[in-house]
């Protein structure tokens, strides 16, 4: 298990002919880093409590913990992102997030233009990554969207 | 159904691996995107089944062909025995009423076991209703799993054709609203191979709300099953609403007529109080209520989803803000605490004034270590005072008569939250009136010395701004100007840092009190366009609110065809406000951070708040 450590794993199904899904998977939530977090959290919290002696800062320290970890769970850790290509009908993202959300968007085949990898320059680096270009409803021959995949 | 999986070490995501990854990804895709040019080496039909007839008896299936698509829309199954004739007719009185294309698409087959006589009178009603092409689905009771062939007499393509099953919750799709994104609502001339396919679906399954009126347990000659035949909840109080609502319409009506021609007569048109009027935000936020009013009780149906919802956003916001006006009303009236608010209201008057005339003995003396020209300070300061000390005693005045005019303006909160946020609004700019006041004049002093101070430089410096060239020119004065205007200008300027600092006082007080009227303002205008009725739906009734769909692939059999279960994808909250929000007559502000600092240097006077339908002076 120790190598599945900063990994991520692609899967690639085949439904049938006209069907497939690519879905990553990024690594889970670890228990040590949520704990190092919170023990942070919460040291600091004590010590502050020593210095104004007011048990308001406990509490409050609880209460941001659990929100903190409430909204991370659910807004900000991806655990799995699929492409789900279905002929003729379309292309569907599906994003789910640690606590169980999922976020979908479906783009119909007539609105794709194409699928292509993109160039961009992040910090010092250059990276690749997918995106489907959208075609514009009035001019067919001009790109309306650009729309990135497995953020 | 094949399966290949990678793991990759996440540093090298951005190096060659990543790119060889997503060229294969990009490859596979374009294999099967391919299919959508117009060299089509694989057609792809398309049935849309509604699951509600997953459990019918056979019979034919009637639905809508889309042939551009290659998909076909099943809306209903007729049921054995039927006369065919009487098929044909009722399905072309039901496509002249619902200006859609109803037909007959193939047979539906569910039987305990292959039946080879069944299946033989299926294939015999293929050539009594004739369709290209002929859809015949096959289902043996406890499988999941159904078979389904495609008979095409004239097959355009040699290869074999894919099936794609699609199952769709009827009543959901027909009760939802399909909100394209982005830009799409804004072409008027759409060509109908451009029209969004999910439109066209979704707009079939509404439109066929004939076809769903009869149903398998009505004794007539056609029985159908489709999303009806489950059975569908109805609530009587809501059937007695709408029967009670026209009578309550017009009544509401005929008082909203006769109020507003009352608002509009001659007698309140007079100068002042015309004025008065349009200073007053409560009277704007009691015009704007009384628009929506009418809006509601109109008696003509709303022609579209986006005017429904607005009448119903209308409605619910009304009902809520009455609601919350109530329940601050009961609070303020118990414990008599209107009658408490108005014994501190003339205190804190005095209060205010007694810190105004403390600052005004501090800005007389020697304010934060400046010293100021004595004589102009005791001026300004004493004038200053005499103004206060007469606001003072025109609030004692009024004084005995606080109580009673609090209590029945009070009793306005009834009328919503929003009309006592602007009472409130109006409270405060009555109060802080004076504050007013001396900004105006400490504003126009200051305003005065600077033009005449810039005006003076330009002597000093011999030039002159030429009025009809709108520039400035150089201009030869004689000595006795030039030593008249220097005499001035040092005068103005040595003077210039007591004005200033009183107009920077007077300034700050006022921006004060703006800041705390346009925060009552947000509230008002926040309250006045949330679309609550839109939200509320979003959070009970999500599917009818759709931003799009997506499918889950359901269990897999090789040799059957796919299938997909296609559900409702709701749209999410800030779509919802943003596409919802009710039209307000907000007041935003007029100038932008750059020109507002400009005109507090020169001293020209500002009014931050701009409201729609004000003239721009």
């Amino acid at each position: 298990m120790e190598e599945r450590e900063d990994c991520i794993a692609l899967q690639c199904r085949q439904y049938s002919a006209s069907c497939r899904e690519f879905s990553v998977r990024c690594q889970p939530v670890q228990l040590r880093s949520l704990s190092a977090a919170t023990c942070s959290v919460w040291l600091a919290a004590y010590w502050l409590f020593v210095l104004t002696q007011n048990s308001m800062v406990l509490s409050a320290a609880i209460f941001i913990t659990l929100i903190g970890l409430i909204v991370y769970l659910h807004f900000v850790k991806i655990d799995q992102e699929s492409l789900l290509v279905i002929a003729s009908l379309g292309i569907q993202m599906t994003s789910s997030y640690a606590s169980g959300k999922e976020n979908t968007t479906f783009i119909e085949m007539s609105r794709v233009k194409d699928v292509v990898i993109n160039e961009a320059i992040y910090m010092q680096k250059v990276i690749y990554y997918l995106c489907i270009l959208l075609r514009d409803p009035l001019d067919p021959q001009s790109v309306s969207e650009v729309v990135p995949l497995f953020q | 159904m094949k399966g290949t999986e990678w793991e990759l070490p996440r540093q090298d995501v951005c190096g060659k691996e990543w790119k060889l990854l997503a060229l294969y990804s990009s490859q596979a895709l374009h294999a099967v995107e391919v299919e959508s040019s117009s060299s089509i080496p694989m057609v792809v039909l398309k049935v849309f089944f509604p699951s509600c007839c997953s459990s019918a008896e056979s019979g034919l299936l009637v639905g809508h062909w889309i042939p551009e698509q290659n998909s076909a829309v099943i809306l209903a199954v007729v049921h054995f025995p039927f006369i065919p004739v009487q098929v044909k007719q009722y399905l072309s009185e039901v496509r002249q009423v619902t200006q859609v294309n109803v037909s007959v698409l193939g047979t539906w087959s569910n039987c305990k076991k292959k039946e080879e006589s069944l299946s033989e009178f299926l294939e015999d009603l293929g050539t009594i209703f004739s369709h290209e092409p002929w859809i015949q689905l096959c289902k043996e009771t406890d499988s999941k799993f159904w078979s389904c062939s495609i008979i095409q007499k004239h097959p355009s393509t040699p290869k074999e054709d894919e099936i794609i099953l699609v199952y769709y919750d009827q009543r959901k799709v027909m009760l939802s609203h399909l909100h394209p994104p982005g830009n799409l609502t804004n072409s008027t001339d759409h060509k109908a191979e451009d029209a969004s396919k999910l439109a066209i679906l979704f707009d079939t399954v509404a439109k066929s709300k004939v076809l769903f009126m009869k149903d398998r347990y009505d004794d007539g000659p056609i029985k159908l099953t489709h999303w009806q035949s489950e059975g569908v909840e109805a609530s009587i109080i809501v059937e007695l609403m709408k029967q009670a609502s026209i009578p309550v319409c017009m009544l509401l009506t005929f008082l909203l007529s006769f109020v507003s021609s009352v608002c509009k007569s001659r007698v309140l048109k007079f100068w002042p109080l015309c004025f008065i009027w349009s200073k007053l935000s409560t009277c704007e936020q009691l015009g704007h209520r009384l628009e929506h009013l009418q809006v509601i009780s109109s008696n003509r149906k709303a022609q579209n989803q986006p005017q429904l919802m607005r009448k119903a956003n209308i409605f619910v916001s009304l009902l809520a803000d009455v609601a919350l006006g109530i329940l601050l009303m009961s609070w303020l009236y118990r414990k008599n605490r209107i009658g408490h608010l108005a014994d501190t209201l003339i205190p804190v008057a005095d209060h205010v004034a007694k810190e105004l005339q403390d600052l005004l003995q501090w800005l007389m003396g020697v304010p934060a270590g400046l010293k100021m020209n004595r004589a102009l300070d005791q001026v300004l300061g004493r004038f200053f005072l005499y103004h206060i000390h007469l606001w003072i005693s025109y609030i004692h005045l009024m004084s005995p008569f606080i109580e009673m005019i609090l209590w029945y303006v009070g009793l306005s909160a009834c009328l919503g939250l929003t009309v006592a946020l602007s009472i409130l609004s109006d409270i405060i700019a009555l109060l802080t009136f004076h504050i007013y006041c001396f900004y105006v004049y400490g504003a126009r002093l200051y305003c005065l010395k600077i033009y005449g101070l810039s005006s003076l430089w330009r002597l000093f410096r011999g030039k002159k701004w030429n009025v009809l060239r709108q520039r400035v020119d150089s201009c030869s004065y004689d000595l006795d100007q030039l030593f008249i205007g220097t005499l001035l200008f040092t005068i103005l300027l040595f003077l210039l840092p007591t004005t200033a600092l009183y107009y920077l006082v007077f300034t700050l007080l006022r921006l004060l009190v703006v800041v705390v009227q346009g925060l009552i303002h947000l509230l008002v205008d926040l309250i006045d366009s949330l679309p609550l009725y839109s939200i509320l739906l979003r959070l009970c009734r999500s599917y009818r609110l759709a931003a799009g769909v997506k499918f889950r692939v359901l269990e897999q059999k090789t040799g059957k065809p796919l299938r997909l279960l296609m559900q409702i994808n709701p749209l999410s909250y800030g779509s919802v406000v943003q596409t919802y929000r009710l039209p307000t007559y907000s007041c935003y502000p007029k100038d932008s951070w750059g020109s507002l600092c400009k005109k507090l240097f020169l001293g020209e006077l500002i009014y931050p708040w701009k409201h729609k339908g004000e003239k721009q002076d």
